[in-house]
């Protein structure tokens, strides 16, 4: 054992932190110190400062990393609870970094194979998106504006991210289905399964903003859709007007944490009042939408966030609410749901959705479930409504409340364990093959895939270090 | 949205005719399934019946678009043909004038073709017929009206115009919010 490893890394007092406060933040002192903390959370029996604990690390570090990322405590804090603290920062580096350009042909007009040609033609770089997709390609640079090109105008593409493919293949839907889009906007994704149905069958697009859903018309007509009706109603009364669609896509409006890269202003402007005003919209909309299936129809919930309020809980809402149940997406990589959550309990078939991140996939983060509708009926409300409650007391962050349930978790402490094994390999499976990711994932080019090699690789020790303590937790 | 009146169905076809002559039987004949033309909020939707049946219950300020729009009847009650029309009026045109790669840019900006950026043209095109604009590979990129006859073209000045520009595909950036609804 040589000296460094043993030295012990100290926490800045009261004082020091008091003294930063005043001065403009020194990011390289962060940088470091944000590596040092991590390194102590991760071997904490060892590597600890006598009479410290680790809720005192982890808020040095919660401050230090809303700081260096330009986060507000809030979601900084979710993201914390979301990821295990290896994965959290290549989550906040993939954040800083734009997702790749990814366009979708359009098969109603031409071919992938044409289409990439014509474009070669024209100057730009690009190479299939990867094997999961035949209609994607991602484009490295280009010396045309890809967005204005007589291909582009002529509706032969659009431009599309990455992860807007994946519900829409989670949808798959068939010929001549009636399938209903609910919340349409810009249209990429109604055109897209359009396309899968050939133009046969009936989709009906809605999105609540006229303004928006004129995109939605624009689009539509470019790629040469036929077979689509655009509406403009609120989504909640849609199960009023008509029933009995075949297939039902709910891409949810949403926080857009998992879009930061797009959006930073997201960074700070959201706050745990937005995130429960997402929730119980998305809650009334995914009812809505299984009202609007037909018996044995499917319904495809859909979200660019990565928190879990506005994924798996609302799936697990639907399942309380209706008869319903989750079944595979049919997309073979992702990560699976979370069944639990810190306090929360989800039922067991959560694990069935799939998430996407930025770190992983190189795309948008994403959450895709894909419900079947098994009856009409409406499971008696009664006993639900009270465990609801129960949820929304627990939620709150009242001491008393979060003493209780931490109780509560230790008790559970050694069923959870072998919970965390359970996703443990896992992860560390996911971390290993790269090979994998680099298939699944949108292509990145040369150097950009050996740094990730090594991420991994790092990230992996991490992981192994980790399993040792408890899960981590204020 | 209601079935147009004898005298818009008339002012409809003529203009149609312009464009795909005797084939707008086929846009009504069709061999899978009935379609048929509607009027909503000023526009002429192009729909399959089946589709129609269904989209009766939404009420006209909650309905932006159904099927295909084709175009729009003025407040003089002329009918102006939209850009959303070309991808029924290219497979049935019966004039066509070709693009060179370098009049591409400048056509979907929405100018008027010069004889230079002309690379082909019909035979027999005559003046003021309605033309569809393709680009060297084929694609639909708009339609206007020949400012010149294909014997005029000929010998034309570099400079002149030879096509009247109406619509094209650049509308779908330029004027997406004027275009339907």
């Amino acid at each position: 054992m040589n000296i460094q490893q043993s030295e012990k890394y100290t926490l800045p007092s009261g004082e020091e932190i008091e003294k930063e406060v005043l001065l403009p933040p020194d990011l390289t002192v962060l940088k470091s110190r944000i590596k040092e903390v991590i390194g102590v959370l991760s071997d904490f029996t060892i590597k600890r400062e006598e009479g410290r604990d680790r809720v005192e690390y982890l808020e040095q570090l919660r401050k230090d990393l809303c700081t260096y990322y330009s986060y507000n405590d809030f979601l900084m804090e979710a993201f914390m609870e979301t990821f295990p603290l290896g994965e959290l920062i290549e989550f906040l580096e993939a954040n800083e970094t734009p997702r790749p350009m990814t366009i979708r042909t359009n098969t109603l007009k031409t071919r992938r194979r044409d289409l990439a040609q014509a474009l070669i033609n024209r100057g730009v770089n690009l190479d299939p998106i990867g094997k999961w997709s035949k209609v994607g390609l991602v484009i490295y640079n280009s010396q045309v504006p890809v967005g204005a090109t007589p291909e582009y105008l002529a509706g032969h593409y659009i431009l599309q991210g990455a992860s807007s493919f994946l519900p829409v293949m989670a949808l798959a839907p068939q010929e001549g289905d009636k399938v209903l889009d609910m919340s349409a906007a810009p249209g990429g994704k109604t055109s897209h399964i359009a396309a899968l149905m050939k133009n046969t069958g009936m989709l009906f697009a809605n999105d609540a903003n006229p303004d928006r859903a004129k995109a939605v018309v624009g689009n539509l007509h470019r790629l040469g859709v036929t077979n689509a009706v655009v509406m403009t109603y609120d989504g909640k009364i849609l199960p009023k007007m008509s029933r009995g669609y075949n297939r039902v896509l709910l891409d949810a409006p949403c926080s857009g944490s998992g879009v930061i890269s797009k959006d930073p202003s997201a960074k700070t402007s959201k706050d745990s009042k937005d995130i429960a005003r997402c929730s119980h919209l998305q809650k009334e909309l995914i009812l809505a939408a299984i009202d609007c299936a037909d018996e044995g129809g499917y319904i495809v919930y859909s979200t660019c966030s990565v928190l879990v309020q506005e994924n798996e809980w609302v799936v697990d809402y639907a399942l309380k609410k209706r008869h319903v149940k989750v079944v595979e997406t049919g997309l073979d990589f992702g990560r699976d749901g979370f069944p639990r959550f810190q306090k929360l309990v989800f039922h067991p078939s959560v694990k069935l959705c799939k998430r996407f991140y930025p770190h992983t996939h190189n795309m948008d983060g994403f959450f895709v479930a894909k419900l079947k509708k098994i009856s009409n009926n409406i499971p008696s409300a009664a006993p639900e409504v009270e465990e609801e409650v129960a949820e929304e007391k627990n939620s709150d962050d009242s001491d008393e409340e979060t003493v209780k349930s931490k109780r509560m978790k230790r008790k559970k402490g050694k069923a959870n364990g072998s919970l965390n094994k359970k996703t443990g390999p896992k992860i560390t499976k996911n971390g290993t093959d790269a090979k994998d990711d680099k298939v699944n994932g949108v292509a990145k080019k040369g150097s950009a895939i050996v740094k990730k090699k090594m991420g991994k690789q790092q990230k992996k020790v991490l992981n192994n270090k980790m399993k040792g303590p408890k899960k981590l937790r204020k | 949205m209601r079935p147009l009146t004898d005298e818009e169905t008339k002012i409809f076809f003529e203009k149609l005719t312009k464009y795909i002559g005797e084939n707008v039987r086929l846009l009504i004949d069709r061999p899978d399934g009935a379609y048929c033309f509607r009027l909503h909020r000023d526009r002429v939707f192009y729909i399959s019946e089946k589709l129609l049946k269904h989209a009766v219950s939404i009420d006209r300020d909650h309905l932006m678009s159904i099927g295909t729009c084709f175009g729009k009847f003025t407040k003089t009650r002329k009918f102006r043909l939209h850009i959303t029309a070309l991808d029924y009026l290219a497979p049935y045109a019966q004039y066509k004038i070709w693009l060179k790669p370098t009049a591409e840019q400048q056509f979907v900006y929405g100018n008027h073709i010069m004889k230079s950026g002309l690379g082909r043209i019909s035979d027999s095109t005559a003046k003021y017929q309605g033309v569809v604009v393709y680009n060297m590979a084929d694609i639909p990129l708009g339609f206007g009206v020949a400012a010149k006859a294909t014997s005029e073209c000929r010998h034309a000045e570099p400079m002149a115009i030879v096509c009247f520009h109406q619509a094209d595909v650049g509308e779908y950036i330029r004027a997406e919010d004027t275009l339907v609804g």
